[in-house]
C-alpha cells in the first residue's frame, strides 16, 4: 500500500479529532491489557516462558540459513513447494502465477500481515483475480478499502454503526429492513456472505505464524476458524511468510504458542492452532491438492546481524500496541502504513525507509511499556533511539530541534557557561511568574502551553543557592 | 527463482558469518547446536499446571474446556456416545442428523441404537447441521483437543458445521502438548504419508470459534462452529 | 536519625537541571533527607544536565561529551543520588551504552553507573531509612514515572517512605504506571498527542479524589501540574521529596508564590 507515514503529524491530528476512534481505542485499552495481566497471573511460568521464547528466536536467527534449508527440504519431502522471493514484487508475481496455474477466479484469504506488506490484494484484483478477506475485521476493512489499524484486531477503529453502514453499501442482497444494530447480526451477515466464498474459492491464501524446520509444517493461529476454512476447502493452498518466522521444532513452536495468545488477547490459547504439512495425502477426503509456501525476504536479511536484528524475533502479537500510550491516543492508521505502534515504528523505517517514516521513531516517549510486555523481550525503545541516532547523524533531524538541542548540549557540557547563561534567564522568568505561579502562554513555548500551563520557576538555581550556604528549614508547625 | 534462493541464503550467511567473525578460531560446524536441537526436539519449560494424576488431569481438562465455552459430557464407554449425542442435539433443539468421521463409524460407535439419529459418514460440504470427529488427544493444560486429519477424520468436519461434537478417550487426555507430540512421533513414525509422522493437518481446538472484531464484543461461532461439545469416553 | 553510621557515605547530589532551574526546593528536600539519613552531601557546582535530551534525540556525540563532564565531576563520591528516576536511569543504564566502543570511558561510565541511585530507592534500599519525622495532611496519589519504574525498579520505595509520614492517606490511581506524555522533547514535538496522554493521566488522578499528586520526577510533575491547572483543578502537585522532608510550606508547583516568604 502507499505509505502516508510522512504525513504522520496530519494523520495524528485527524485521529485525535475523531471521537468514534477515541471511544474504540478506550475500549481496547480497557480490554486487552487487563486480560493479558490475568492470563499471565494464571501461569506462574509466564516470565520464564518469555525468556525461553526469546532464546528460541535468537537461536534461530543465529542459524537462519541452516533452518531455512531444513524447512525447505521437509516441505519438498512432504510434497509441497517453496518459492523464495527477494522482494514484495517477486512475491506478488509468484502468487499471481500460482493462482493463474490453478485457474483461479477467487482467492479466499486469512489475515496475513505479509499479505498487507506486499499489497497482494490490489495486485490480484488488478489482474482479474478476486481476493476475499475472511477474518471478520479484515473483511470489513477490505470492503472499506482501508488498511488494518491493529495487527490482530484490524477493525478496532470502527463502531458497529460504521460496520453496519459498510455492509449496507457493499452487500447487494442485503434487505434494507434487515436489522443490523447488534454485533451478532453483523457477524451473521458477514458469515453468510463469506460462507459462499469459502466454498467457491479456487485458492486459499494464508499467512503463517511459524514455519517449523523439523517437519516442514506451517503453524496458523486464529480464533474464528477462517484460516482453517481457507486452507481446507480450495484445491490450492498458498502460505506466505517472511524468513524470520522459522522455529526449530514442534516443541519450540509450542513454547511460543504459550506466550503468543496470552500476550495478544489474554487467552491461554487461541481457539485454533493448526499445523499444516504438505498437501492432502492420497486417501484424505479433504484438504488442498497443492501446497505452496512463498518465503519472503523483503529486507529481513538486511536486518540480520544489524542494529535491528532483535526486531526479527517479533511474533506479531500486538501486545506493544495494546499497551502503548501513543497508539492508544492515535490508533493504527496514523502510522501511515500496514504496521503500527512501537513494533511498527521500528519495523516500518526498515521496510520503506527512514526518509518516508522518519516521524515514527520520534513519536514515542520511550516510556518502556512496550519492552515490558513484549513476549520476545525486544528492546523496542533502544531501537527507536537507534533510528533517531541515524537521523541525527544523517542531518535529518528537524533543523530547529537540531540547533536548539546542539545549543543546549554545548552549554550543558560546559557547566560554567550553563551557570552564566541559564541562571539569569531563569531568574527573570521566576520574577515574571511569581505572582501567578504559572504561565498560560510564553514566547517560544507554544508546544508546551498549547495544552498545559507552565509552572513558574521558584527563583535562583538550586546549585548556587546551596553553595551560597542557603538551607531552608522544615515547615513551621 | 533459484536465483532468489541463492541470493537470500547468501545474504543470510554473510550476516551470520559477520556476527560470528568476532569469535576467535571459529568452530568447524557453526550449526552444530541447531543440528542437535532438531535431532533431540527436546521439550522446553512445561508449566506445572497439567502435571497431574489421571483423574485430576481429566478434571482439569473439563474445567479448562468449559472455561472457553465448550460443553463436556462423560460416558463410560463408546456404546454410550450415541445416546449422549442425541441428548445434546435434543437439548439444543438441533436436527437429529449428523455427518460423522469414518473413524467414528458403526465399527466403533453403535449409532444405529439411536433410531432417531440420521447418521452419514464423510467430509463436510457446508450443508450439515452437526458433525462428529475423533480427537487423537486432549490437553488438560488448556482444555484443548488435538485432532488429526486422515482418511478416517476429515478436517472439514471440525470447521464447517455450526455444531461440532468431538469424541476423546479419557486415557488419551494428556497433561501438556509436549506429551501429545511425543505420542504422535512414536505412534506415527514410519508412516508412508509423505510428511513423516505429521498428518496433513494437526488441529489444536480450544473451545468453539469466536471473534471480538466488532467493538471488542465477544461472539461465538465466527466462521467455525458456534458449539463445541466434547464427549469423553472413560473406558 | 538518632544513630550515626560508622562512616558517613559521601553523596554527590545530582540535582538535575529541572530541579536546579525551576524548583530548588526539591534539591533542598533531597539534601535534607540524605543528611538526615546520615550521609555527607555535596552539590558540585560543575553540574548541569545528564544529557538525556541529546541522547534521546539521537545526538550521541553531544550526549557523550555531557556524560564525560558528569563522570569527571561525580566519580569521586561513594554514591551519586538524583531526585529523578529518569536522570538516574540515564546515568545508570545509558552512560555505559554510550561508551560501548571506548574501553577507557566505558570502565569509568560503568563505575559511575553502579553507584548511581534514584533518591527514594537509595533512601530505602541502601540507607534503610525508617521512621521519617514528617507530617502532611492530605489524600495523595502517586504517579510512577516511566524511567523510575521500568529502568530503576522504583515502585514500593516511595510508598514505603510515604507510609512513615503522619497524616498521609494514599489513594492509588488505576493507571498510575501509565506514561504521562511528557517524554522530554516529545511533549513539544508532538504537543497534541502528548496533550491526549496527559489528559488521560489527569482523568485518572481526578478519579482517585486525591487532593495532592506526588511523583519522583519533576518533568512528569510539571507536565501533569500544567494540565491539571489548565483544566482548572486545584489538586496540588509536589515532588515526593518535599513531603518526605517535611518541607511543604512553600507553594506547590504552579501555585502563586507567597511574597512574605521570599
Amino acid at each position: 500500500m502507499k505509505s502516508t507515514a510522512a504525513n504522520f503529524e496530519d494523520n495524528a491530528e485527524k485521529a485525535l479529532a475523531d471521537d468514534k476512534l477515541k471511544a474504540a481505542l478506550s475500549k481496547l485499552s480497557e480490554g486487552f491489557p487487563a486480560k493479558r495481566r490475568e492470563a499471565a497471573d494464571r501461569l506462574p511460568e509466564f516470565e520464564s516462558l518469555r525468556d525461553q521464547a526469546r532464546d528460541i528466536k535468537s537461536h534461530v536467527l543465529a542459524n537462519l540459513d541452516f533452518y531455512l534449508e531444513q524447512f525447505e527440504a521437509r516441505v519438498v519431502e512432504s510434497g509441497g513447494t517453496v518459492h523464495w522471493c527477494r522482494t514484495a514484487a517477486e512475491a506478488r508475481t509468484t502468487i499471481l502465477r500460482i493462482c493463474r496455474n490453478a485457474g483461479a477466479k477467487t482467492v479466499t484469504k486469512s489475515k496475513s500481515m505479509i499479505g498487507e506488506e506486499i499489497a497482494i490484494n490490489e495486485h490480484l484484483e488488478h489482474h482479474g483475480v478476486e481476493p476475499v478477506e475472511t477474518d471478520l475485521g479484515e473483511y470489513i476493512i477490505q470492503l472499506r478499502h482501508e488498511p488494518p489499524s491493529h495487527i490482530i484486531a484490524p477493525a478496532i477503529h470502527l463502531s458497529k454503526e460504521q460496520v453496519a453502514d459498510t455492509f449496507r453499501k457493499s452487500h447487494p442482497h442485503l434487505a434494507p429492513e434487515r436489522a443490523l444494530e447488534e454485533p451478532r447480526a453483523l457477524l451473521e451477515e458477514a458469515r453468510s456472505e463469506l460462507r459462499q466464498k469459502f466454498l467457491a474459492a479456487d485458492v486459499g491464501l494464508t499467512g503463517a505464524n511459524m514455519l517449523i524446520a523439523e517437519t516442514g509444517s506451517i503453524a496458523l493461529v486464529t480464533n474464528e476458524g477462517n484460516a482453517d476454512l481457507t486452507y481446507s476447502l480450495p484445491k490450492t493452498h498458498i502460505a506466505i511468510a517472511s524468513l524470520e518466522k522459522i522455529v526449530p521444532t514442534l516443541e519450540d513452536a509450542t513454547t511460543i504458542l504459550r506466550v503468543l495468545a496470552r500476550s495478544a488477547t489474554g487467552q491461554d490459547m487461541s481457539v485454533y492452532n493448526t499445523f499444516c504439512t504438505g498437501p492432502k495425502r492420497a486417501q484424505d477426503l479433504d484438504g488442498p491438492e497443492d501446497f505452496h509456501i512463498v518465503l519472503l525476504d523483503n529486507g529481513r536479511s538486511k536486518m540480520l546481524g544489524g542494529e535491528f536484528h532483535d526486531m526479527l524475533r517479533c511474533i506479531r502479537c500486538g501486545a506493544c500496541l495494546n499497551h502503548c500510550p501513543v497508539y492508544k491516543s492515535i490508533g493504527g492508521h496514523a502510522y501511515g502504513w500496514v504496521y503500527s505502534g512501537p513494533m511498527g515504528a521500528v519495523l516500518i523505517p526498515n521496510l520503506i525507509g527512514l526518509d518516508e517514516a522518519g516521524h515514527l521513531p520520534n513519536a514515542s516517549t520511550l516510556c518502556g511499556k512496550c519492552e515490558d510486555v513484549c513476549p520476545m523481550r525486544i528492546p523496542l525503545p533502544r531501537m527507536l533511539r537507534s533510528w533517531r541516532t541515524q537521523q541525527f547523524e544523517a542531518g535529518k533531524t528537524a533543523p530547529l530541534s537540531r540547533s536548539l538541542l546542539r545549543a543546549w548540549a554545548f552549554v550543558t557540557a560546559r557547566p560554567w557557561l550553563y551557570r552564566i547563561m541559564v541562571a539569569p534567564a531563569v531568574s527573570a522568568l521566576a520574577a515574571l511568574g511569581r505572582k501567578g505561579g504559572r504561565f498560560r502562554r510564553l514566547p517560544l513555548a507554544g508546544g508546551w502551553t498549547k495544552h498545559r500551563d507552565l509552572p513558574a520557576p521558584e527563583g535562583g538555581t538550586f546549585v548556587s543557592r546551596w553553595n551560597r550556604g542557603e538551607r531552608p528549614g522544615e515547615k513551621k508547625p | 527463482m533459484s536465483d532468489a534462493r541463492s541470493e537470500i541464503l547468501g545474504a543470510v550467511r554473510d550476516a551470520i558469518a559477520k556476527s560470528h567473525g568476532s569469535a576467535a578460531g571459529g568452530p568447524t560446524d557453526i550449526h552444530a547446536d541447531a543440528r542437535s536441537r532438531l535431532a533431540d526436539h527436546a521439550a522446553n519449560l512445561i508449566p506445572a499446571r497439567g502435571r497431574l494424576g489421571r483423574k485430576a488431569r481429566v478434571d482439569l481438562f473439563i474445567r479448562e474446556a468449559e472455561r472457553v465455552n465448550a460443553t463436556v459430557a462423560r460416558v463410560s464407554s463408546t456404546s454410550g456416545v450415541p445416546r449422549e449425542v442425541a441428548r445434546f442435539l435434543a437439548k439444543n433443539n438441533l436436527p437429529m442428523s449428523l455427518k460423522i468421521a469414518p473413524e467414528t463409524s458403526e465399527d466403533t460407535i453403535p449409532w444405529t441404537e439411536q433410531t432417531l439419529l440420521k447418521v452419514e459418514e464423510g467430509r463436510a460440504d457446508g450443508t450439515e447441521h452437526a458433525s462428529v470427529s475423533h480427537a487423537f488427544a486432549g490437553v488438560a493444560e488448556t482444555g484443548t483437543l488435538v485432532v488429526l486429519s486422515g482418511p478416517g477424520n476429515p478436517t472439514t468436519l471440525n470447521f464447517l458445521p455450526p455444531t461440532h461434537i468431538c469424541v476423546v478417550a479419557a486415557p488419551e487426555i494428556a497433561g501438556d502438548y509436549e506429551e501429545v507430540w511425543s505420542r504422535l512421533r512414536s505412534e506415527k513414525a514410519g508412516e508412508e504419508t509423505g510428511g513423516g509422522f505429521m498428518p496433513r493437518t494437526v488441529n489444536w481446538i480450544t473451545g468453539p470459534s469466536r471473534t471480538a472484531d466488532i467493538e471488542q464484543t465477544l461472539l461465538l461461532g465466527a466462521h467455525g462452529p458456534q458449539r463445541l461439545h466434547i464427549v469423553i469416553v472413560d473406558e | 536519625m538518632s544513630e550515626t553510621p560508622a562512616r558517613q557515605p559521601s553523596i554527590g547530589l545530582f540535582a538535575t537541571c529541572l530541579v536546579d532551574l525551576t524548583r530548588p526546593s526539591v534539591g533542598f528536600a533531597a539534601a535534607k533527607l540524605l543528611e538526615d539519613a546520615g550521609c555527607k552531601v555535596s552539590v558540585p557546582g560543575q553540574q548541569s544536565c545528564c544529557g538525556q535530551p541529546a541522547y534521546n534525540s539521537g545526538d550521541a556525540a553531544d550526549a557523550r561529551a555531557i556524560a564525560q563532564t558528569v563522570i569527571r565531576v561525580f566519580e569521586g563520591f561513594d554514591y551519586v543520588v538524583a531526585p529523578s528516576g529518569s536522570c538516574a536511569g540515564m546515568i545508570r543504564h545509558h552512560y555505559p551504552a554510550l561508551f560501548e566502543n571506548d574501553a577507557k570511558w566505558l570502565a569509568r561510565a560503568r563505575a559511575l553507573a553502579d553507584k548511581t541511585h534514584e533518591l527514594t530507592s537509595f533512601l530505602v534500599d541502601v540507607m534503610k531509612v525508617d521512621g521519617l519525622e514528617a507530617d502532611y495532611d492530605g489524600v495523595v496519589t502517586y504517579h510512577d514515572s516511566c524511567s523510575g519504574l521500568r529502568e530503576m525498579g522504583v515502585r514500593d520505595q516511595p510508598r514505603a517512605l510515604l507510609g512513615q509520614v503522619s497524616g498521609v492517606a494514599l489513594k492509588e490511581g488505576e493507571e498510575r504506571e501509565a506514561c504521562c506524555g511528557f517524554g522530554g522533547l516529545f511533549c513539544v514535538k508532538y504537543p497534541d498527542i502528548s496533550g491526549r496522554m496527559v489528559d488521560a493521566k489527569v482523568d485518572d488522578i481526578l478519579a482517585t479524589g486525591a487532593d495532592t499528586l506526588l511523583a519522583g520526577d519533576l518533568g512528569c510533575l510539571m507536565n501533569i501540574a500544567g494540565r491539571l491547572q489548565r483544566r482548572g483543578s486545584d489538586v496540588r502537585v509536589r515532588h515526593v521529596a518535599e513531603v518526605l522532608a517535611n518541607m511543604t510550606d512553600g507553594p506547590s508547583l504552579g501555585e502563586p508564590g507567597d511574597e512574605s516568604k521570599k
